[in-house]
């Protein structure tokens, strides 16, 4: 079969690889039939994401149609079109019983090795490093998913692969940034980054009670969508966002922030040149977190901080003072996706939400590494490309 | 973010700085080498690693080993699993299903009689040790305490005791393990270079008896397809494998 396929920093390539094969009782084989990119595969790209290794099928984001199940598989059989959540819930361990299925206890058999570097392992992760398991991912035409029962989702009769193929992880990953917020009635959210997580994170605030989103960004793709979904803008090339938001907020700053910008954040001035410098190593700092750290600034006093963006390792110079003095919350987390299913799922059968407004791009799994240099670099006004692993290699036209 | 106090066990930045560098230059050295010798040398790098990234100090990577007053080695982990009590004590009971999730054992026959047990276990570098035991204490869905009979190469006693968790977690199992090594400390040091430290391995067996019990298998990503094209690679892959749960 065809897989992208991360074979050093800054080259995914399609590859011909052995098709997956059933290995565990409760293993499914899934037939690809939509996959998309999501910003975090930009960190495995370019090297930020330690214990990657040459020749590891990525993708984390996917769904298709049951081929094949398990003997012990007993929810799903052949012919089921399903979508396939990127972190890996057992079903079993005390984590996935209280529906924190990101923080499963089974599901990452290098479990070890991710406790050496962050205390405690957290769930296995499809396509996403050894760390979180070495899982071969789902950018391919075929994938191995484990733990079937407790993590395939069947999707409803009558909606598109687009509508759903982002209740893998984006969609729910904005509106759990949104809900750590813990919005009360006419609160303003700021959201640093308006790629896709920080779009459905803005749609997501408006759907749990915001008055105000205020979407922060410099590409103005992304701004323009951002206010579609109702948000205001500033424009991080153009103004002082600490400024800004506080005046538009009567002197106070946002009740909540989101970071929905993760370890490779742009920063400015002294400080993020020096994260830069010091993240080339991939030892001496493994994050940038600029973003991160303005968010703290930005927040209202006693306001909450919420964290979706991912980080790996070890982040320098973060404003603990800020942090402690004014009295913050922080929220993080990788998504409990599974909780979120069911709810989201309404949203879309009801038109609340519309996942595929995001999508700006449509390729074919050979184009591949094409769609990851746009994206990386927001050319061609990128903002989320889906691929489709069937498609005739000529067969294809970038679509807006 | 708890990991940035700073504790008096703690590595000062520059020594943490020191073994990061090492070990990333262990990791990528080993990456030229093949065979157990490549493979001994990244786990150290991974070691320095992540001990660098957790602030703990060099010497502590290499040989933080606890003795007892005796010289022994004494190694204590603890787990969570989501059984009972009971359950737990009965699985563990019976000895012979020890070999399911500790690794290194290659078996365990309980002798007539029921107290006493014939166990072999794989050494490091291939080689075999048996030895027999004897149960000490033995009560019901608490506690089961063995030790070694006389002349046996690696004399050591043993103690598992089973707690009901809170909030409806499951059990505490807490292992206990008092052992003479062959080679004393040093044997023991080189033993965990070599990624049999009895601590790590301990914890992987209580680890992989969760999993048998919470899942009924261990999770596993052995034989899936991927684009490894040569041997370097496959090596590399291999050094995560090696170092896995299950
Ligand atoms: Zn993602
Ligand atoms: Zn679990």
């Amino acid at each position: 079969m065809k897989a992208v396929v991360w074979q050093g920093i800054n080259r995914m390539v399609v590859e011909q690889v052995p098709d997956p094969q059933i290995l565990q009782p409760t293993d499914a084989i899934v037939r690809v039939t939509a996959t998309a990119i999501c910003g975090s595969d930009l960190h495995l790209m370019d090297g930020y994401v330690p214990s990657m290794v040459h020749g590891d099928i990525v993708g984390h984001e996917f769904m298709g149609e049951v081929v094949e199940v398990g003997s012990e598989v007993r929810k799903f059989k052949v012919g089921d079109r399903v979508i396939v959540p990127f972190p890996i819930s057992c079903g079993k361990c005390w984590y996935c019983q209280k529906g924190l299925t990101s923080l499963c206890d089974n599901s990452n058999p290098n479990a070890q090795i991710a406790e050496a570097m962050w205390g405690h392992s957290p769930a296995g992760i499809y396509g996403y490093s050894h760390i979180t398991g070495g899982y071969a991912g789902g950018q391919a035409q075929f994938a191995r998913t484990v733990f079937a029962d407790a993590n395939l989702y069947k999707v409803p009769e009558g909606l598109s692969d687009e509508q759903v193929l982002f209740l893998t992880d984006i969609l729910p990953t904005g509106y759990m940034a949104a809900e750590h917020c813990d919005i009360q009635g006419g609160d303003t959210v700021a959201v640093f980054g308006c790629g896709p997580v920080g779009l459905f994170a803005i749609k997501s605030a408006f759907l749990l009670g915001a008055g105000r989103v205020i979407g922060i960004d410099r590409f103005p793709e992304r701004l323009e969508m951002a206010r579609r979904m109702g948000a205001e803008t500033i424009d991080y090339g153009e103004e002082e966002v600490f400024e800004r938001l506080k005046e538009m907020t009567g002197g106070n700053g946002p009740d909540s922030v989101i970071d929905a910008v993760g370890l490779e954040s742009h920063g400015t001035g002294i400080g993020g040149l020096a994260d830069a410098v010091k993240q080339t190593t991939r030892v001496l700092e493994s994050d940038r977190p600029h973003a991160f750290r303005s968010a703290i600034m930005a927040c209202r006093k006693g306001g909450t901080v919420s964290v979706p963006g991912v980080y790996g390792g070890l982040a320098d110079k973060i404003p603990l003072g800020a942090f402690m003095n004014k009295g913050l919350t922080m929220k993080t987390g990788q998504t409990h996706v599974h909780r979120y299913l069911d709810i989201l799922t309404d949203h879309i059968v009801r038109g609340d939400i519309d996942p595929t407004m995001i999508i700006t791009h449509r390729l074919g799994l050979d184009d591949a590494p094409h769609a990851y240099k746009i994206f990386k670099h927001k050319h061609e006004g990128c903002i989320k490309c889906v691929l489709d692993p069937w498609a005739d290699p000529k067969d294809h036209a970038p679509v807006r | 973010m708890p990991e940035q106090q700073l504790s008096p066990q703690n590595s000062s930045p520059n020594e943490r700085l020191l073994a990061g560098g090492l070990g990333l230059g262990l990791i990528l050295l080993s990456l030229r080498q093949s065979g157990p010798a490549g493979m001994a040398v990244a786990a150290g790098g991974a070691l320095l690693l992540s001990g660098a990234a957790m602030g703990r100090g060099v010497g502590d990577a290499v040989v933080g080993i606890q003795r007892t007053p005796q010289d022994e080695i004494a190694v204590e982990k603890a787990m969570t699993i989501g059984v009972s009590p009971q359950e737990l004590y009965t699985f563990w009971r019976n000895f012979e299903n020890l070999p399911r999730f500790m690794n290194h054992l290659e078996s365990v026959k309980v002798q007539e009689g029921g107290q006493r047990s014939h166990w072999v276990a794989k050494a490091p570098l291939g080689s075999e040790v048996a030895w027999d035991a004897e149960i000490t204490e033995d009560v019901a869905g608490k506690r089961i305490a063995w030790k070694s009979l006389d002349g046996t190469p690696v004399p050591n006693e043993g103690r598992v005791e089973f707690r009901e968790a809170p909030l409806g977690r499951g059990t505490e199992v807490q292992v206990v393990l008092t052992y003479r090594p062959p080679g004393g400390t040093l044997g023991a040091a080189v033993a965990r270079m070599l990624g049999e430290e009895p601590g790590v391995q301990i914890a992987e067996d209580l680890r992989r008896l969760k999993r048998l019990l919470e899942v009924g298998h261990q999770p596993t990503t052995e034989g899936q397809a991927s684009g490894r094209k040569n041997a370097f690679t496959k090596a590399e892959a291999k050094m995560y494998d090696n170092r896995r749960t299950s």
